[in-house]
């Protein structure tokens, strides 16, 4: 695909975002080029054309999974795919009793277990790269990534406790008709151990002290890479069975409309 | 006809297995059996609730093992079900391996940096094994390019590395099957170029029952701990 179709297959994706319709919980993420934070090799990164759930996966609906499938169910899941955290809070293997609340995001889920649920529904966790291009959108921009208010929103949300127990639409609406990226939860992504913060190999992996590496980010110099950094962080920090308090996911979808000249 | 239909077969097959949601069948069919938890009875069961005849405590549910689980626990990598090639071009699911330990290493064989060091310490490892001990252990190179990786190409690998005898086992899988084993292993990797990867150094070592039991992280770190967990197992 010529440089000159690229231009204009992006500028046909920016228009035509707008007019994207919601269908089962999902919205069409129009593919784009952009530059994430990471990483050190840092090139564009192209994303062709997605759904994503419009909102977080909620307790209720992971009830349904969990009754569909036992094999997810607390106290039958293989310790393989989830770490003694997995639902944690749940009562049983059949209710998470009234501590948790119907519309909430789910948390406490390994990635093997959020994986699972979204090829169940015949959808797959989003990429990071993907993630991170949903995420950079405001309200009204595609890219909000170097507006003040927009990262001082994030990093207020890092700060605030508890964020977990709110429900899905609390937060704003983005560009795209998503909703949560921001304010909830975290969220799992299909290659979350792609993230090699410190080069080849990383150190002191036996210590799972370092869930929360973002005190190494001193030496960035602004907000967003300050934002972006703690994200990436974090998901460098993760492990496939770790079931953690405020990590929840979505799901994804490749998109049904293919468009004919796709790179 | 039946060599244009056979692959397409292969095709389904192969589809319906990537596909499919990992539901346990066994956990479905399997029944629930209850017993008295003071086994008043003995070993008797019953199929349904009930308090027992004889200290009328209640009855217990008791888990049924199924074969196929028996000797595997929870945290065996055996509890995966993606299917691998290996470099003579034969499937492989990861299960054949059990009864082995294994040594297990993620690489790429166009990897100019770190890779020949890591397969320069399987190597190490591997000489350390005794010889009347040898066919125990396995040692396995799982790649992290499946693209690049074709099973020719790991094949060609394999003997100019002289890792070609039958201890050596190459594999190459789906990129999001190797993604998902990645995670198992906690080793991280990402394309950096349409040639490169950036990727963990680990050596992971598994016992017989496919748990982890051992994991050298790094470059240059002392082979011994790895050495000395494989001759204990072999034991």
């Amino acid at each position: 695909m010529g440089f000159l179709a690229k231009i204009v297959f992006l500028l046909v994706a920016t228009i035509a975002a707008n007019t994207a319709q919601a269908q089962d919980g999902m919205v069409e993420i129009k593919g784009g080029t952009y530059i994430p934070l990471y990483g050190i090799d840092s090139t564009t990164v192209t994303i062709t054309d997605f759904s994503m759930d419009v909102y977080p996966v909620t307790n209720a609906e992971y009830l349904e999974f969990v009754k569909a499938y036992p094999t997810w169910q607390k106290s039958k899941v293989k310790r393989l795919f989830a770490d003694g955290n997995y639902l944690v809070d749940w009562e049983d293997d059949l209710s998470y009793g009234k501590s948790l609340t119907d519309d909430a995001p789910i948390t406490n889920v390994s990635w093997f277990a959020a994986k699972n649920y979204c090829e169940c529904q015949g959808k797959r966790l989003p990429t990071i790269d993907e993630w991170e291009y949903v995420a950079m959108a405001d309200e009204i921009s595609t890219d909000a990534r170097t507006k003040v208010s927009y990262n001082q929103k994030i990093l207020d949300w890092y700060e605030a406790p508890k964020s977990f127990n709110k429900k899905i639409g609390s937060t704003f609406k983005n560009y795209w008709g998503v909703y949560d990226l921001h304010g909830l939860v975290w969220e799992w992504t299909i290659d979350f151990n792609s993230v090699l913060i410190s080069g080849e190999s990383r150190k002191d992996v036996d210590k799972d002290s370092n869930l929360f590496c973002g005190s190494a980010a001193v030496g960035a110099t602004d907000l967003m890479n300050y934002a972006a950094f703690m994200r990436y962080a974090f998901r460098g920090s993760m492990k496939a069975r770790y079931s953690v308090k405020n990590l929840g996911f979505r799901c994804a979808k490749d998109s049904s409309k293919k468009l004919k000249n796709k790179p | 006809m039946t060599k244009k239909i056979t692959p397409i077969l292969l095709l389904f097959a192969a589809f319906a297995f990537l596909s499919s949601c990992h539901t346990n069948k066994k956990e479905a069919t399997s029944k629930v059996t209850y017993q008295c938890p003071m086994k008043c009875e003995g070993e008797v069961t019953y199929d349904k609730k009930g308090s027992c005849p004889i200290c009328k405590m209640d009855l217990q549910p008791i888990k049924t093992k199924t074969k196929d689980n028996k000797e595997i626990s929870d945290l065996s990598i055996y509890n995966l079900p993606s299917v691998w090639t290996n470099q003579d071009n034969q499937e492989i699911e990861l299960k054949e391996l059990k009864g082995n330990i294994l040594v297990m290493v993620m690489i790429y064989t166009t990897c100019q940096a770190a890779c020949p060091r890591l397969v320069a310490d399987m190597r190490a490892i591997e000489r350390e094994i005794p010889e009347n001990k040898k066919s125990k252990v396995k040692l396995v190179l799982v790649s992290i390019d499946p693209e690049t990786d074709t099973p020719e190409r790991l094949n060609k690998f394999a003997i100019e590395n002289k890792m070609d005898s039958d201890q050596w086992i190459f594999l190459r899988g789906s990129e999001a099957d190797t993604r998902e084993f990645a995670a198992v292993l906690a080793v991280n990797y990402k394309k950096i170029s349409p040639m490169d990867f950036s990727h963990s150094n680990i050596i992971s070592v598994f016992n017989q029952q496919g748990e982890l039991v051992h994991q050298k992280e790094g470059l240059g770190v002392d082979l011994k701990k790895a050495v000395d967990k494989i001759l204990e197992l072999v034991d």
